[in-house]
């Protein structure tokens, strides 16, 4: 493998981690405070990701400036995101709360079958993209190479910033320490007057929202089609599980660690790009069954 | 006398909190030890660390003559050692005569694929063990739909049904009505003579204590503070100040 | 008894319904085959569902077998029909096996998760190495002898219906037992307390790890029957949705008894001919929606239904979700 090749490997496995890393923040936050894997995540995120592309085709048509462009894709994560995020999280996952964990489970898979098809009827089997903002933002150079602005600083920008900005949200808001009050002790956070709900409900739809995200800033890079959604629900879980479940620095490592690994892969055993990131999952799962940064309870009996 | 069960500065912490505190004791075949303390004095933390539940972080256990340090509960069940919990542990959706019976099957090591549970355990064993604990009328319903102090007798009727050579009950009477304690504990003792089982329990009623104990062990913060025949030990002062609150 | 005798009217006739059908309507005997596969494979993932656990990638196991019987069938075209078979179950147990070790070690999330990672790993390389297995074109599998004799399509099909039938009668009533045995009874208990299995000297991996291996075998079969019946095995075969429409059916039709999976699988492929037929496009839609309303409505599936409903059963489980694993998280 030639230098260049190394280091449009690392470019792309940059970029890429970045959305990953994004949709898997989303996973890992809803599943500290509600404790529900939503396999309905990923469709979370090709609904993002084909509602900008529909938005950003529609404002290139417009000539509108490339700042439109850009706040058209986080408009259309925002919009999927409070409008699916809200209907799952009120719709259903509030009827099963007090069920069996595995009927929750089955409950998103489900709105994740729903999804999927419902995603293929608005908007077809064709692929679909919009790189306008792309080719808007240029290109430049680094170490040889020649790579896209967007992919190799807005999209890894954006990711460090939402990192950041959920840190400090968290630790610092009334807001986020709520949130995490919740998650550490749903019972206590209530009787402590905390509105458990309403709480959930947020913290659901800024995940939702996050998978969204991640899903239109794909947009301009990729195209998208049926089956995006499946493709990242597990990828991201592969994220979440291999870092551990609610950890939110550990997913931002992890998420490096993969998407570089796959980018590698890409350019060098293309036949395991696919499988490289569950590869990972397992090697460390083997070893650290809780994941690589959570550190293990005993049940009390 | 044999030591059944020995400890050697046994420790361990959990954070700040010292739970075990280089615990050295031994119980011997045939006693009946009754062990008391206050809340998160570390008795459950014991009996945790010497059924393999938790590992110490230093200290050796013996049982039965074995070294089971760090040996998962598993392997030292099939030692002959048998318990109840604190917290009832049952398979909540079988029904009560199952939860005996899955015991039993499982004493017998090799569980069967394909003869139904009932055929493959001895039937009437079951019925005298549910008869012992008084839940024979409740035999076909759910474990799930017994009242608290019902599912600690289960609990415990699940352990004996293994023949341990050891029984060990974690607060075996707590959630039973008080005036049904003393029948529920004679009714205990006597299937445990009956079978020579050797029993350590955790109680904090000092009246059953006196009665059903041939040795009490009262633990205090992480340590064994006083051991030694019943009526010495609930007279000691540190006891009375520390445990009884009656000094 | 009483149940039971329902249960064995229950069966003879679904069975004589598929022999009439199949024989009536020659159309009809694919569909019912394929049916009865997905009720063999439905009853392994069932028995996972009765430890508590879905696999999300247990399709995986029907891919293994159906890509065995094809490259051993075009490799020595002269193998029987049912060494085949034979042949794609011991590799979909010798997989099982071996990731058995591994999974039964995950619960919940991680367990599902885990399966279908795994699955999509196969999934995707099997699309890959386009020379070796076809990509997603697969590959086409002449159809071989059954016990030596050479049959035409009508009465290979004729043949492979009575045999699957059997072998689903035959794979119910001992998938039963197994529900009801020392060992099945400890695969339950997995879902509501380890702690006390592991304290009566029981292993609840090993526990799990030999309700995997049979649930691997059931698929596996299914599998194998389904590769020589369409004459053809894709990627498809081990997708994600096929291990999702498992589930599906192992919910619909209740993990309760071996029927649920039979009845599920009945339902399942009813509404699957209505759907192609009328509403093309919205299969997974259909699929979604119906699961919710089965969850919310009948959480014990088929089986709980009808266990409810003759007042001369006494139903062993209240339900299967009815009480909550306490305290006792999905941790692994
Ligand atoms: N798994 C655990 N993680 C953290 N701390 C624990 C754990 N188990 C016990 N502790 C702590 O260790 C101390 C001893 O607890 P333990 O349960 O052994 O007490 P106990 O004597 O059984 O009390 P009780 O009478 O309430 O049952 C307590 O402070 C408790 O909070
Ligand atoms: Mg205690």
């Amino acid at each position: 493998m030639s230098f260049e090749l190394l280091m449009l490997a690392a470019a792309d496995g940059f970029s890429y981690a970045g959305l990953l890393f994004l949709v898997s923040l989303g996973l890992t936050l809803i599943f500290g405070v509600q404790g529900i894997l939503n396999v309905a995540h990923g469709s979370l995120y090709a609904f993002g990701g084909y509602t900008a592309a529909t938005l950003a085709i529609w404002a290139a048509e417009k000539q509108a400036p490339t700042w439109v462009l850009l706040a058209a894709l986080v408009l259309a994560a925002l919009v999927v995101g409070v409008i699916l995020g809200g209907i799952l999280e009120i719709g259903l996952l509030r009827r099963v709360q007090d069920k069996d964990p595995v009927l929750q489970l089955l409950v998103t898979f489900a709105a994740f079958l729903i999804f999927e098809d419902l995603q293929r009827l608005i908007w077809g089997v064709s692929p679909y993209s919009s790189t306008e903002v792309v080719s808007r933002l240029g290109n430049f150079d680094i170490f040889g190479i020649t790579y896209t602005a967007y992919q190799l600083l807005l999209i890894p920008a954006v990711a460090f910033g939402v990192y950041l900005g959920l840190l400090f949200a968290l630790r610092r808001t009334r807001l986020g320490k709520q949130i995490i009050a919740v998650t550490h002790h749903r019972e206590v956070a209530t009787a402590l007057g905390i509105n458990a709900r309403k709480i959930g409900l947020i913290a659901f739809i800024m995940g939702a929202f996050l998978g969204a995200l991640g899903g239109a800033l794909a947009a301009p890079t990729t195209s998208l089609v049926p089956g995006v959604g499946t493709d990242m629900i597990v990828l991201s879980f592969s994220v979440v599980a291999t870092a551990g479940l609610g950890q939110i620095t550990g997913a931002l490592i992890t998420a490096l660690l993969i998407g570089l690994a796959r980018s590698v892969a890409v350019y060098t055993v293309p036949e395991l790009e696919v499988a490289v990131p569950y590869l990972i999952m397992v090697a460390v799962l083997l070893v650290r069954p809780n994941g690589l940064f959570t550190v293990a309870q005993a049940r009390r009996i | 006398m044999d030591a059944l069960i020995r400890t050697e500065g046994l420790s361990l912490s959990f954070g700040g909190v010292v739970a075990a505190d280089n615990i050295d004791f031994r119980l011997d075949v045939g006693e009946r030890l009754a062990v008391i303390g206050q809340n998160g004095a570390g008795k459950t933390t014991f009996i945790n660390i010497c059924t393999g539940f938790l590992k110490p972080t230093r200290g050796r256990v013996w049982f039965d003559g074995k070294d089971v340090t760090g040996m998962e509960p598993r392997h030292i069940v099939r030692f002959g050692l048998g318990r109840s919990f604190q917290l009832p542990q049952l398979f909540l959706d079988h029904t009560v005569r199952q939860c005996l019976e899955i015991s039993a099957a499982a004493r017998q090591g090799r569980l069967s694929f394909f003869k139904p549970l009932a055929q493959s355990v001895n039937r009437r064993e079951i019925e005298h063990t549910l008869e012992l604990v008084s839940l024979r009328e409740r035999g076909s319903e759910l474990a799930s739909s017994l009242p608290e102090g019902q599912r600690k007798l289960l609990d415990v009727a699940m352990a004996l049904m293994l023949n341990p050579k050891l029984l060990i009950m974690d607060e075996p009477t707590s959630g039973v009505a008080s005036e049904d304690k003393h029948d529920l504990m004679a009714t205990l003792m006597r299937a445990l003579d009956e079978r020579k089982v050797t029993s350590w329990f955790v109680e904090h009623d000092v009246d059953i204590v006196s009665r059903y104990a041939t040795r009490v062990a009262a633990w205090i913060a992480g340590k064994v503070a006083a051991d030694g025949p019943p009526a010495e030990v609930l007279a000691s002062a540190a006891v009375r100040r520390e445990i009884l609150g009656t000094a | 008894m009483a149940r039971l005798f329902d249960i064995r009217i229950l069966t003879i006739a679904g069975s004589l319904l598929c022999l009439i059908l199949g024989l009536a309507f020659p159309w009809s005997k694919t569909p019912i085959i394929v049916g009865l596969c997905f009720g063999i494979a439905t009853l392994g993932v069932a028995a996972m569902v009765r430890a508590g656990q879905v696999s999300f990638g247990h399709a995986m196991y029907a891919c293994i077998a159906g890509y065995t019987v094809a490259f051993l069938a075009r490799a020595w075209p002269q193998l029987d029909g049912l060494l085949l078979i034979l042949a794609g179950v011991g590799a979909s147990l010798f997989a099982g096996a071996i990731v058995g070790v591994f999974v039964v070690r995950y619960r919940g999330i991680f367990f599902g998760m885990l399966n279908l990672a795994i699955s999509m790993v196969l999934y995707s390389v099997i699309g890959k190495f386009y020379a070796i297995t076809g990509g997603t074109d697969g590959l086409r599998i002449n159809r071989p002898t059954l016990l030596g004799i050479e049959f035409e399509r009508a009465g290979f099909e004729t043949v492979l219906l009575v045999g699957t039938l059997l072998a689903a009668i035959g794979l119910g009533i001992l998938v039963q037992r197994y529900f009801q045995s020392a060992s099945g009874e400890a695969l339950a208990g997995i879902k509501t307390n380890e702690t006390r299995l592991e304290y009566l000297g029981l292993s609840a991996r090993r526990v799990l790890w030999d309700g995997y291996l049979f649930s691997a075998g059931l698929v596996g079969l299914s599998g194998a029957l389904f590769a020589l019946v369409q004459g053809l095995v894709t990627p498809d075969i081990g997708s994600w949705l096929r291990s999702g429409e498992f589930v599906f059916i192992a919910i619909l039709g209740g993990s309760g008894h071996a029927i649920g999976a039979f009845l599920g699988a009945a339902v399942f492929e009813l509404v699957k001919l209505f759907a192609a037929a009328y509403m093309t496009g919205i299969w997974q839609m259909l699929l979604g929606i119906t699961l919710i309303v089965v969850i919310l409505v009948a959480p014990e599936g088929i089986v709980g239904l009808l266990m409810k409903k003759s007042a001369l059963a006494t139903p062993r489980r209240k339900s299967p979700w009815g009480t909550r694993r306490e305290e006792n998280k999905w941790t692994p």
